[in-house]
C-alpha cells in the first residue's frame, strides 16, 4: 500500500520557485493497478518518483506499508528500492550490453550466485516473451522488446510494487496494447500493485482500477475509473475522457439543430452498468408522449461495466421538458443539457 | 647512414623513441591512475550529481582550473622543488615525467569529466531505483555506459601528452620532441628536424588508429 499525505515539492530555478506538487494527497491499495493522468508539466513524473524517493518532498509523508519513507536511512532505502520496480518511457537500458546483462544488472548488485541469475534471468524472460534475444545486444531491439526488457529487469528482485513512468509514450498503438497486456499480466499473476503516469485516457481506460487526474501539480480528481470516467467534474478530465469518447456534435449538424425554431432541449446522458439496458427514450416518448431523436450514441466497456454516452434531442414546452429531464436524473442516468452555440458547445456547469 | 643525412647516430634516434615511450606511458598510466577518479569526483559531486558536494566539486574544479591555465614549460620550472622530493632530481626523463603527470591528470580530469556528463541521466535513474549503491552506480552503469567515449578521450589526453614531451627536453627529459627542437630547430638541422616531425606523426597516428579502434570495437556492441 502506498500512501501519498499532503506532500508539496518545490525546485528552486532561475525564474523561482516552481512548485511542481501542492498538497497532493493520494491512497493506492495493495492490488491496485492506479493510474494518474496529466499533460505534461502536471506534476505526474514528480509524484511518481516520491514513491521510491528519488524525488524527496519539500513537505507531506510517503507511506510504503506503513512506513514513513522519507525517514528511512540509506541503507534502509535502498533495501526499500529493491522491493520497488520501475520502468521508464525511454526505457533507460544500458546500451552497451545484452538483453541478459541488463536483465541480470539488479541481481548483479545483490550478489546473487551466477548460477541462480542464469536461471532467473531466463525466467524473467520467458515471462516477458523474449527469451530468443537473450543474448542480442539491447540496442538491437525495437521498442517494445526494449520495454519487456525494462519490465525484466524491474521485476527482477520479485518487488510488491510497480512504478511507471510514461512507460507505453514511446511505443506505437499496437506495442502499447502489448505492453498493457503485460503489465495486466503482472498485476494479476504476480500480485503486483502498480502505479501508472501517462497522459493518454486509453491507458487508464485499458488496465487501470483507480485513476487520478493532476493538473498544475495538484490533484483535481481522483476514484475509481468509472466514477471518474463516468461523472468527469472538471474541465481537464472531460477533455481527457473526450479522447476516449469523441461525443462532440459535428459543426454542421450542430448549426441544424439552431436552425430549428420550436422548443426543444439537448440532454447528454451517460449510462452505466445496467441502467444501460433500461429502455429510456421509449419512455420518454410513450409516458411523457414527447419526440425525442437521438444525435448521438456510442458504448464502452470499462472493468467489465458497460458505460454509454447519449446524445438526445427532446421536443416540448419548457415545463414539460423540466419533467423529463427530472425523470432521467431519477432513474439514475447522469444528464447535462448542453448549450449548442453555432457549432461549439458550452455546457451549462 | 641516418648520421650522415640527419647528423645524429641512429643509437640516439633509438634512445630517444625509447624515451619518449616511456614518457607516455608512465605520464599515461600515472595521469590515468589520478585523473580518472578526479573525473569521477567532478561528475558525482557536481550539481544534480549522485554525490552532490558543493564543497568537494568547487575545490577539484577550481584546482584543475588553475593547473590548466599554467603554461606547460612553466609548470615544468614551477614545480621542479616538489619534483626533487618525490623523484629526487631534478633533470633528466624521470624528472620531466613528473611534471608531465601534473600537467596531463587535470586535462585527463576534464577529458573524462565530460564523457561521463555525456551518459545518459536516465541510466543513472534506473541505477538509483534498483537500489545500487554509489559506487554501484559508477562501477556497473557509469563507466560501462562511457567505455567508447573514455576510449577517445583517452587517446586525445595520450596525444596532448606526446605535445608536451617535446618540451621536457628543456630539463633534459629526452625524447623525439627533444631531438627535434635541440638538434633539428636549434641547429637549423632542418633534415633532421623534418625526420624528427615524420616520427611524431607516425606516432600520433599510431596512438589515434589505435583509440579509434579500441573505441569502436567497445561501440559495435551498442
Amino acid at each position: 500500500m502506498i500512501e501519498i499525505q499532503n506532500v508539496s515539492k518545490r525546485f528552486d530555478s532561475a525564474s523561482g520557485e516552481v512548485h511542481a506538487l501542492r498538497q497532493v494527497s493520494l491512497t493506492v491499495e495493495k492490488g491496485d493497478i492506479f493510474g494518474v493522468i496529466g499533460f505534461s508539466g502536471a506534476g505526474k513524473s514528480t509524484l511518481v518518483r516520491l514513491v521510491n524517493l528519488l524525488e524527496r518532498p519539500s513537505e507531506g509523508r510517503v507511506l510504503v506499508d506503513g512506513t514513513d519513507i522519507t525517514t528511512l536511512s540509506k541503507p534502509d532505502l535502498r533495501m526499500l528500492r529493491k522491493n520497488i520496480g520501475m520502468i521508464f518511457q525511454q526505457f533507460n537500458l544500458l546500451q552497451s550490453k545484452s538483453v541478459f546483462q541488463n536483465v541480470a544488472a539488479p541481481l548483479v548488485l545483490n550478489k546473487v550466485p551466477k548460477k541462480d541469475i542464469d536461471k532467473r534471468v531466463k525466467e524473467l524472460l520467458h515471462f516477458v516473451e523474449l527469451e530468443d534475444k537473450i543474448h542480442t545486444n539491447v540496442s538491437k531491439l525495437s521498442g517494445g522488446q526494449k520495454q519487456r526488457v525494462g519490465i525484466a529487469r524491474a521485476l527482477a528482485t520479485n518487488p510488491s510494487i510497480l512504478l511507471c513512468d510514461e512507460a507505453t509514450s514511446a511505443l506505437d498503438p499496437k506495442t502499447t496494447d502489448s505492453i498493457l497486456e503485460l503489465l495486466k499480466k503482472i498485476n494479476r499473476e504476480l500480485n503486483v500493485t502498480i502505479l501508472l503516469i501517462t497522459h493518454e485516457m486509453h491507458v487508464i481506460c485499458d488496465i487501470c482500477n483507480k485513476v487520478a487526474v493532476m493538473d498544475n501539480g495538484r490533484v483535481l480528481e481522483q476514484g475509481t475509473v468509472l466514477q471518474v470516467f463516468g461523472n468527469p467534474q472538471h474541465k481537464i478530465t472531460r477533455s481527457f475522457v473526450k479522447t476516449v469518447i469523441d461525443d462532440s456534435i459535428p459543426g454542421s449538424l450542430a448549426r441544424e439543430i439552431l436552425e430549428y425554431q420550436g422548443e426543444n432541449r439537448i440532454f447528454r446522458l451517460r449510462f452505466q452498468g445496467n441502467i444501460a439496458g433500461k429502455p429510456l427514450l421509449y419512455r420518454i416518448s410513450a409516458e411523457y408522449h414527447m419526440e425525442n431523436s437521438i444525435l448521438f450514441a456510442t458504448v464502452c466497456e470499462l472493468q467489465g461495466v458497460v458505460f454509454s454516452v447519449m446524445i438526445v434531442q427532446v421536443f416540448g414546452s419548457a415545463q414539460r421538458l423540466d419533467e423529463v429531464q427530472q425523470f432521467i436524473e431519477d432513474s439514475g442516468v447522469y444528464v447535462e443539457v448542453l448549450h449548442l452555440t453555432g457549432g461549439e458547445e458550452d455546457r451549462n456547469d | 647512414m641516418i648520421e650522415q643525412y640527419l647528423g645524429i647516430t641512429s643509437e640516439q634516434m633509438v634512445i630517444a623513441a625509447g624515451q619518449t615511450v616511456y614518457m607516455l606511458f608512465w605520464g599515461l598510466v600515472l595521469g590515468s591512475l589520478l585523473g580518472i577518479p578526479l573525473g569521477i569526483l567532478l561528475t558525482i559531486t557536481r550539481k544534480g550529481g549522485i554525490l552532490q558536494n558543493k564543497v568537494v566539486y568547487t575545490l577539484i574544479n577550481y584546482t584543475i582550473n588553475i593547473v590548466r591555465s599554467v603554461p606547460y614549460i612553466i609548470l615544468l620550472v614551477a614545480i621542479m622543488p616538489l619534483t626533487k622530493i618525490i623523484v629526487g632530481t631534478r633533470i633528466g626523463t624521470q624528472a620531466a615525467l613528473v611534471s608531465l603527470v601534473f600537467y596531463i591528470t587535470p586535462f585527463l580530469s576534464r577529458l573524462v569529466e565530460s564523457s561521463l556528463l555525456e551518459v545518459d541521466k536516465g541510466i543513472i535513474e534506473a541505477a538509483e531505483a534498483m537500489g545500487a549503491t554509489p559506487v554501484q552506480v559508477i562501477w556497473h552503469f557509469l563507466l560501462p555506459e562511457a567505455l567508447g567515449s573514455l576510449i577517445l578521450s583517452l587517446t586525445t589526453g595520450t596525444i596532448g601528452l606526446l605535445g608536451a614531451t617535446a618540451m621536457a627536453g628543456a630539463i633534459g627529459g629526452g625524447g623525439v620532441g627533444n631531438l627535434a627542437l635541440t638538434y633539428g630547430y636549434q641547429q637549423f638541422n632542418t633534415p633532421l628536424m623534418v625526420a624528427t616531425v615524420i616520427v611524431l606523426i607516425v606516432f600520433v597516428q599510431l596512438i589515434q588508429g589505435l583509440g579509434n579502434y579500441l573505441s569502436k570495437r567497445v561501440r559495435s556492441r551498442e
